[in-house]
């Protein structure tokens, strides 16, 4: 199953390190991780995606939360949430597919932000289903480069 | 007023109340041994910071206190890592300080640099590199608070030389309150509550303690709840003493080499009350085999180590102090509980397991002249009183000093468990014997790993630490013959000791005392002289060559399938 979990932690050096160390040593899986400050500039948010039974997963967010420096660890998959990745992909445009690919681009609400005369650089922000399909329908035109983050996640507010 | 940080770290070592630590020197590091030579503390120097780090370990554990140890960058920061990885496998509390290259060269590669705060990143509870010399003494009371509260472990601080070297203002201690790390003591009362619950229904109870009960000083409310409910306790190697080894509830160790009835008891219980122990390997054998029919409770201060390797019925999240003095009251105050009917509740499982026990007592062969390692153990046990503090290596001496001196009492029994490290037992005898001046302490010894550390027999002497060493020597590298003998066609490939060096004459190059037994009839009368004498001795038993460890799980198999004597 894959579980995404939002860890609240001090922003020292090596906190990161701590964090990879302990999936890398207990060979726990990290499929993607993404990590920023958060307004506290004292605190950073780190949002990875795994994979496991609901006995690792339950091992991994005990073992987090043992980090002296692991503030708070919620695994929000348990819940509602939204998730979001950006990819930034340069994708061949010649001239009989300049078009078609702002076609594309805009049937995503993508963006394009760097030209050029036989390609374009565009983004892509959307859960990891929209990217994955965007590059399915991009890649017969031809990719030249891709970068993607991570996944960011966040818990849905509660309704009532 | 502004104080040097070689200054402000000795006062902090001073308000922890550090007496002793243990230490060497170099380069980087010198300020701070300047200044601790004018200040209250004793600096034992090593003569190998691995010995620095076990000897510490050991000072923790004989006093429950903090042990301390210190060392200079590069080399003398790598050589610690062995010591503070056996630390942190068996939870015990230590402060490492090491040295390091002044800030401004950090990461140039300089001269006897290394990153040692990410070599024992996986290996300590927690570790930090002081870069800002006004964070030296909040960061080493920190450390302190993490490494005794919780679940104790390790705590290195890396101390670059401008940091030792530099001034700042002397702060007083401030409660600290850590926003990150706030371990749980007090127990769920519901979970207490269904605990005990369990508890009085269980027809064939088992209780399975481990070292959280001696790091918690929980000997006594263990022993009240054995007794009161008349449980048979049985105790991993790093649980030895927190349950008196001699009581009749005691089912001794279990596991690899536990007592054919622990394995038993355990094997058919229907409860099984783990206390401060991790389902550790050597415990289980092979894992689905393991207490089949029992409900299980667990009592830990580590969520981590609950349901990690075996589905707990009943957690508890706790301080096993705490949790058992809740269980305890509980039934006090339960007008239905009658001690009289637990009693004969309980009989019928006591008859299972005295059959077990008469069945395959803990035992050995006898073969005349020839020394048998379990009889020195016994006769260390008689002519002590069982009163002395018991240090091992690692390998059949460990399992032989386990399973033959009974070990009344917590803190008495001091052994590599998680790690196991070969080379532990000497540094640990002297840092137990400058933890405790008065007490015999004993390092049961194989003649391989006492050479691991064999040099300390000069700490010993330079701080008349009369630690005795009693040499089970086999000419093996004994467990792991036994291993070979058992699983390999007795193919004993690189566990010949063909050489070793003659250990009377070594004692005597370092000044110490040493004594050798080659018959049966000379062991009681080696250990009383060793016992007499004020100075180090080693003691030289020349055992039974291919003696074995029994019983014996073999690795992965399931704990009632045990070889026996
Ligand atoms: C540092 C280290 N290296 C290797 C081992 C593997 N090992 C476990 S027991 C053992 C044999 C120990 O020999 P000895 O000290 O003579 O004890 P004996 O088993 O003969 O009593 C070895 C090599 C270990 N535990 N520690
Ligand atoms: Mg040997």
């Amino acid at each position: 199953m894959k579980h995404t979990i939002s860890v609240l932690l001090q922003n020292k050096p090596g906190v990161l390190s701590r964090v990879t160390g302990l999936f890398s040593g207990r060979g726990f899986n990290i499929e993607s991780l993404s990590v920023a400050e958060t307004l506290d500039s004292g605190v950073s948010c780190l949002t990875l995606v795994t994979r496991g039974d609901d006995a690792i997963v339950e091992q991994i967010t005990k073992q987090l939360h043992k980090l002296i420096d692991v503030i708070k660890v919620v695994d929000i998959s348990d819940s509602d949430y939204v998730e979001r990745e950006m990819a930034l992909i340069r994708v061949k445009a010649e001239s009989n597919t300049r078009a078609e690919v702002l076609r594309i681009i805009d049937i995503f609400r993508g963006k394009v932000v760097d030209v050029s005369p036989k390609s374009y650089a565009v983004e892509i922000t959307g859960p990891k289903s929209k990217i994955k399909a965007v590059i399915d329908i991009l890649k017969p035109i031809g990719i030249q480069e891709i970068v993607r983050t991570g996944t960011i996640a966040m818990a849905r507010a509660k309704k009532s | 007023m502004k104080i040097t940080g070689a200054e402000a770290i000795v006062k902090c070592l001073e308000e922890q109340g550090v007496e002793v630590i243990f230490g060497f020197p170099g380069g980087v590091i010198i300020d701070l041994f300047d200044e601790l030579e004018t200040s209250s503390i004793t600096n034992v120097l090593v003569r190998h910071e691995q010995a620095a780090v076990h000897a510490a370990d050991a000072y923790g554990r004989v006093k429950g206190e903090v042990g301390v140890a210190l060392v200079t960058s590069g080399p003398g920061a790598t050589n610690t890592v062995t010591g503070i990885a056996s630390a942190y496998c068996d939870s015990i509390p230590m402060v490492v300080f090491t040295g390091q290259v002044p800030t401004g060269l950090i990461g140039n590669d300089a001269f006897q640099e290394v990153d040692i705060v990410g070599i024992t990143r996986p290996c300590t509870k927690h570790n930090y590199l002081v870069k800002d010399i006004n964070e030296l003494m909040p960061t080493i009371r920190e450390a302190f608070h993490v490494a005794r509260t919780g679940r104790p472990g390790p705590v290195l601080i890396d101390l670059p030389k401008d940091v030792v070297i530099g001034k700042l203002n002397y702060t007083k201690p401030k409660p600290i309150k850590m926003q990150t790390y706030r371990p749980t003591y007090e127990p769920h009362p519901g979970q207490i509550a269904k605990a005990c619950k369990a508890i009085l229904k269980a027809k064939k109870p088992v209780i399975y303690a481990g070292g959280g009960v001696i790091a918690s000083n929980s000997n006594k409310e263990l022993t009240e709840l054995a007794k009161k409910l008349n449980i048979p306790v049985t105790m991993t190697l790093m649980g030895l003493g927190g349950f008196p080894g001699t009581d009749k509830l005691s089912l001794g160790m279990l596991g690899m080499h536990g007592t054919y009835f622990a394995n038993m008891a355990v094997s058919q219980c229907d409860l099984l009350i783990a206390v401060g122990s991790r389902f550790d390997d050597r415990v289980t054998g092979k894992i689905d085999d393991f207490a089949p029919y029992a409900k299980i409770i667990h009592i830990d201060i580590d969520p981590t180590s609950i349901s990690k390797n075996v589905t707990v019925d009943i957690p508890i999240v706790a301080d096993c102090k705490y949790a058992l003095t809740a269980i305890n009251r509980w039934f006090d105050v339960q007008d239905d509980f009658d001690k009289k009917e637990q009693k004969k509740k309980v009989a019928p499982w006591f008859k299972e397991i005295n059959k077990w026990v008469k069945k395959h007592p803990l035992g050995y062969l006898e073969e005349g002249d020839i020394i048998k390692p379990q009889y020195v153990v016994q006769k260390l046990h008689e002519l002590t009183k069982g009163d002395a503090i018991i240090s091992t290596e690692v390998g059949q001496n460990q399992m032989w000093a386990a399973q033959f001196y009974h070990f009344n009492k917590p803190r008495h029994f001091l052994t590599s468990g998680g790690l196991g490290v070969m080379g532990y037992g000497f540094p640990a005898a002297i840092g137990a014997q400058m933890a405790a001046p008065k007490k015999t302490v004993i390092d049961v010894a194989g003649d391989g790993s006492i050479q691991m550390n064999i040099q300390e027999l000069a700490t010993a002497r330079q701080y008349n630490c009369p630690v005795k060493i009693a040499i089970l020597n086999n000419g093996y590298l004994g467990m792991v013959r036994q291993w070979q003998e058992l699983f390999y066609d007795k193919r004993y490939a690189g566990t010949d000791l063909e050489v070793s060096p003659d250990f009377v004459k070594l004692a005597e190059a370092y000044g110490a005392v040493g004594l050798r037994a080659t018959k049966t009839s000379e062991v009681v009368p080696v250990i009383k002289e060793a016992l007499k004498t004020k100075n180090v001795v080693v003691m030289d038993f020349v055992i039974a060559r291919e003696e074995g460890v029994y019983p014996m799980v073999p690795a992965g198999k399931a704990t009632t399938e045990m070889l026996l004597v």
